[in-house]
């Protein structure tokens, strides 16, 4: 992993939030670094700033002090066109709540991030169909969300999160509203589909049962990592 | 994403017809008050319009609309022909006569003298008789929606319906006999009063004695003959109030609306249906669009930029306006079309369309503005949060 391009690097990230009068430190210099081809999981207890730290990454949230850069591109100091531009071209996100627009269909729903990139809806729906197909769904693309279960909700999810070709993915529990087997599952298949070597997902979860998926685990708590520990034994 | 939009808006059939029925609401009460207005209005002048020929009316200079009829002397007529560029000048009879009917009951009549040589100002359209038929004794026509209503016979059955008044029934005028030689076909006037038309000299004898009985000069100008000049000189000559159509018409309009409560109260029924649909159209909208922030928040978040939302949040509110007005102006149109042959008074110009699109328009932005400044300043980050 040593040689593998670093697809996040976060060197002295801080945020603090204002709140009621009342100032919350979310993160406290975090540094981080997250190759392309891994599979990172932020793991610790609420509040420890798992979520706000992908926020930052995922360019949807600027930190207050320090560099977050994404596959080289400091997205802090990058102007709001580009960054949107650039977040819709290169991040894909998949939710704990799996946030499908309900009146679409799953395919218009894969869709959008291609519609969002300037590709026409016919192609948008064409692409979008193919990756149901490799997420196991190619006889539910016309499903609205409602007629479908959690976990292939997820799936749908997931599907949307790929078919742009991003080279990061962002996780926030993906497996936290699906049961042990299902969870396994959209695991084995976030893997499967999402991972190659130019690409990099973070997973935050407490989700203990799918550690087991991961190719680094970022322990936080109160702000910081407190320990990194990827499965090639370096820490 | 402008289908995306129209899929949000669709997908939540309750909100959209929710807001739908506001605009509906709106756009109904904005177009079918103001058209029983414009109803009204006209109509406290159709009696100028359907005399039509003349192109000048002459009356005392006290008259403030055409029912305040303050008499002149007949002299007053030959004063008027004598003004040079005048073609033709003829006296006009208009007054309030109780008629006797049938069943021994009273209604008050208009009662509209006509210069008995010419019959100039008589009815637009005869529907039964002839104009010419006033030569006859004792003869007057009436108009066919008083001839239906207020002067017919009561049935002899007790439960029948009244008998239309027609040709060769009588009925009396201030104790003289009167025989109906036609029906006429009038425009409904503001009082709704039957309408009897005579020749000048027998609505003379019909009036109650009074020592002037001339309530009209009809005046056309001499061809070639520029209107407004020969007005001003008429009044100049006369001293008295003339007036071409279109102003004799405007000075009535003015009237009403200076004098009656007709326009606050239809102002008002227009103002409460503007604010009632802006608040159910705005409400639900607002609504609408808060039960999907964090469907634009997800869209945010996957690189949709607030041009790119505020787009979607105006189309959507383009479309439930322009769905909204089409179906108030086509229910205010079928209102008007199964209520056009009652007593309602209900006119539709196009004025009243731009109006209520005006008015649409003006909520459908209000709705709109309120969901924009929710989604601008929406963090995407709220995505990541349970």
């Amino acid at each position: 992993m040593g040689t593998a391009t670093v697809a996040v690097e976060c060197r002295g990230v801080r945020k603090t939030y204002d709140g009621s009068g009342q100032q919350v430190v979310a993160l406290r210099g975090i540094d981080l670094d997250i190759h392309a081809g891994e599979l990172m999981m932020l793991v610790g207890p609420s509040g420890c700033g798992k979520t706000t730290l992908i926020s930052v990454i995922a360019g949807i949230l600027d930190q207050d002090e320090g560099l977050c850069r994404v596959f080289g591109h400091d997205l802090l100091h990058m102007k709001d066109k580009d960054k949107l531009r650039f977040r819709a071209a290169n991040i894909g996100f998949v939710f704990q709540t799996y946030n499908l627009l309900p009146s679409l269909t799953a395919a218009e729903n894969v869709s959008i991030p291609m519609i969002l990139n300037g590709i026409s809806r016919q192609k948008a729906q064409r692409r979008a169909v193919e990756v149901l197909e490799r997420v196991g769904l190619a006889e539910r693309t016309g499903s609205l969300p409602s007629e479908l279960s959690g976990g292939q909700q997820q799936r749908v999810a997931i599907a949307r999160a790929l078919v742009h070709g991003p080279k990061l993915i962002v996780c926030d529990e993906p497996t936290s509203a699906l049961d042990h087997e299902t969870g396994h599952r959209v695991m084995d298949l976030l893997k499967q589909v999402a991972l190659d070597e130019d690409r990099a997902l973070v997973i935050v979860t407490h989700d203990a049962r799918i550690f087991e998926f991961a190719d680094c685990i970022a322990q936080m708590d109160d702000g910081q990592v407190v320990k990194v520990v990827r499965s090639s034994g370096q820490s | 994403m402008n289908y995306i939009a129209l899929k949000m808006l669709m997908g939540d059939r309750g909100k959209y017809l929710g807001i739908v029925m506001g605009l509906t609401f709106a756009s109904l009460i904005m177009t079918q008050q103001p058209a029983i207005f414009v109803g009204l209005m006209m109509r406290s002048y159709s009696f100028v319009t359907d005399v039509g020929l003349p192109d000048i009316w002459v009356m005392d200079p006290k008259v403030q609309f055409v029912d305040d009829i303050k008499p002149l002397q007949d002299t007053k007529l030959f004063r008027v022909r004598g003004v040079s560029g005048v073609d033709w000048a003829m006296p006009m009879y208009k007054g309030m006569i109780k008629a006797r009917l049938a069943d021994g009951t009273f209604q008050t009549c208009n009662v509209i003298g006509l210069d008995d040589a010419t019959l100039i100002g008589g009815p637009p359209v005869m529907l039964e008789g002839r104009l010419e038929d006033l030569r006859r004794a004792d003869s007057v026509i009436v108009d066919i929606d008083g001839a239906r209503d207020k002067l017919a016979r009561p049935s002899k059955d007790p439960a029948g319906k009244p008998v239309p008044l027609k040709v060769g029934d009588t009925l009396e005028l201030n104790d003289r006999r009167a025989v109906v030689v036609g029906i006429a076909k009038t425009t409904r006037t503001f009082q709704s009063q039957p309408v009897v038309y005579t020749t000048y000299s027998r609505a003379t004898l019909y009036a109650p004695r009074e020592r002037k009985l001339l309530s009209f000069v009809l005046v056309k100008a001499r061809p070639g003959q520029e209107v407004h000049a020969l007005t001003r000189r008429i009044r100049e000559t006369t001293g008295l109030a003339a007036y071409t159509q279109a102003e004799f018409e405007e000075l009535t309009v003015n009237y009403f609306l200076k004098n009656t409560g007709i326009p606050i109260n239809f102002g008002m029924s227009v103002t409460l249906g503007f604010i009632v649909g802006a608040a159910i159209a705005g409400q639900t909208f607002y609504n609408f669009t808060l039960e999907n922030i964090r469907q634009f928040g997800v869209l945010k978040a996957m690189g949709a930029g607030n041009g790119t939302l505020l787009g979607m949040i105006l189309l959507q509110a383009t479309l439930v306006g322009m769905v909204g007005y089409g179906l108030g102006v086509g229910l205010t149109s079928l209102f008007g079309w199964s209520m056009r042959n009652t007593i309602l008074a209900f006119k539709f110009p196009w004025q009243l369309l731009v109006f209520s699109g005006l008015g649409v328009t003006l909520i459908c932005v209000f709705s709109a503005l309120l969901s924009i400044r929710k989604v601008i300043k929406l963090e995407p980050a709220i995505v990541f949060k349970g």
